[in-house]
């Protein structure tokens, strides 16, 4: 039996978003011109929903797009080969300040495929990395969000689920144990 | 997202949805083939070897590109300049391309069950590039993704599939396909190459051209394969070129957003003219740069592994 804990409801996680996106914007409020890229398919809402709060902030554009790193993942010859998304970028990548969004940082290998992903886009003039969840404890990689709603002691058999309104239900992080 | 292959050897064994899942593993890559930068790496350090034992340049190159997208190491084999040649089995030039560990052995065989008998036998992965007149899966599937990118859906869809069925390992592959995901498939050809016995496949099977053709909105049309025919069974490229062939004149009576298909290579003033070749309703090189997308689909999912994979 797997028993489930809400950790954020549908007011806290909107109240969370904009909470970031006030943090992200105190850094960045000179010209700069920043790119919001969601990791397929856990990141894309937070995007969106960034760059809405970010423009209203900024008085800026602040476009959202997606980027897919299935094919840059380090697992591929241990998996099923997992299902393509697309990717968009809604700008050029050379130059800007591109921050990746993810719901849940749990080993840090799902942001390096999205790092070595845009590399094939070009060169932007930094990257940093905004989550929903860390995951604390548990990466395999040297990287560490600029940005999270909210850092997490959790166990490795544990599992955080994000739900977004615009995938149907309501907002809502769920803690599952096994 | 179902796929639990190791090989990919025919289109009959496969379900709708594995159809489905290379169909849109497929649409990703085509995204990928149209930036900057068209390599990724999923493939880096496996070795594909092309094994093509019978001629072919469109899909040994169009699997070699392929390869090289996905950063694989690609060599091809000649078979004139091997072995085999001089006397060695399949299953010895096999298992000595294994022995240099390759990942993915791509077999072209002028005998039927070829990839099969190979995956029999082998750890890595077989993919089948044709194989006698028994099936091509790629060209299949390459034909199917194109219509269900022009036409939005396969379900439902008249294909009318135009020449030497009886000897063509694509129509039978794209029988397969289209039957498994709802397509109406009608077989027009002349009668000695179009037996009656493809109705036990569900199509229909029609030897008069304007009755076979006037409602389609997909017209496949096929290379009569010389090498495979016997004289007696095909009547003359005059006779078949006015019987059966797609001129101007003819595309008149058809729909007019049909697609006209054609695997190559082209008989042009044979099975289709030359302004229907390069008209606007052709989507022959269409075909040729989404065999790219789908051989990229192919070469990914089967590198995929879990130990819930089927033996073939």
């Amino acid at each position: 039996m797997t028993s489930r804990l809400v950790l954020m409801n549908a007011a806290s996680l909107r109240l969370a978003v904009g909470r970031m996106a006030h943090e992200i914007a105190e850094h960045h409020s000179g010209s700069s011109r920043i790119i919001l890229l969601g990791v397929q398919t856990g990141g894309i809402h937070l995007a969106t929903r960034l760059s809405v709060e970010l423009e209203s902030l900024l008085s800026l554009p602040v476009p959202a797009g997606q980027i897919d790193v299935s094919l840059h993942r380090d697992d591929l010859s241990q998996r099923p080969a997992p299902t393509l998304h697309p990717t968009n970028l809604p700008g050029d990548l050379n130059g800007a300040i591109v921050i990746l969004t993810d719901d849940v940082l749990f080993s840090g290998r799902t942001i390096r495929a999205a790092l070595d992903a845009m590399n094939d886009y070009g060169r932007p003039e930094a990257v940093q990395l905004a989550v929903l969840i860390d995951r604390k404890g548990h990466r395999q990689l040297p990287i560490q969000p600029d940005y999270a709603a909210r850092r997490l002691d959790t166990r490795p058999t544990q599992r955080v689920d994000v739900r977004w309104v615009e995938d149907g239900g309501d907002d809502c992080v769920y803690l599952e144990k096994p | 997202m179902i796929w639990n292959r190791r090989h990919l050897l025919d289109i009959e064994s496969l379900s709708v949805e594995e159809l489905l899942t290379v169909l849109d593993t497929a649409r990703g890559f085509k995204a990928v083939g149209n930036r900057a930068i068209k390599t990724v790496p999923a493939l880096r350090g496996k070795t594909v070897i092309n094994l093509f034992v019978e001629p072919s340049t469109r899909t040994r190159i169009s699997f070699e590109i392929a390869a090289q997208r996905l950063t694989a190491d690609v060599v091809n084999f000649n078979a004139d300049s091997s072995s085999l040649k001089k006397g060695e089995t399949l299953r010895d030039t096999a298992r000595n391309l294994e022995a240099m560990n390759a990942d993915i052995i791509i077999i072209r065989h002028s005998a039927a069950g070829a990839p099969h008998f190979l995956a029999r036998f082998l750890q890595c992965s077989v993919i089948n590039a044709g194989d006698g007149a028994h099936e091509h899966p790629t060209q299949a599937l390459l034909d199917v993704f194109t219509m269900r990118e022009k036409k939005g859906r396969i379900e439902g869809l008249k294909v009318t599939i135009v020449g030497d069925i009886l000897f063509s390992r694509v129509a039978r592959s794209n029988i397969w396909a289209l039957k498994k995901l709802g397509a109406k498939v009608t077989l027009c050809g002349p009668p000695t190459l179009v037996p009656r016995v493809f109705e036990q496949l569900g199509c229909r099977v029609c030897s008069d051209v304007h009755e076979a053709l006037h409602d389609a909105d997909v017209v496949n049309l096929l290379r009569i394969q010389h090498e495979r025919q016997r004289p007696s069974m095909f009547p003359g490229v005059g006779e078949y070129r006015a019987q059966f062939g797609l001129d101007k004149a003819r595309m008149a009576g058809l729909k007019p957003d049909v697609l006209i298909m054609h695997p190559g290579p082209i008989n042009r003033g044979v099975e289709i003219d030359a302004d229907t070749a390069d008209g606007d309703r052709s989507v022959i090189l269409e075909q040729v740069t989404n065999g790219l997308a789908v051989r990229m689909a192919v070469l990914y999912l089967v590198t995929g592994n879990d130990p819930g994979f089927v033996k073939n």
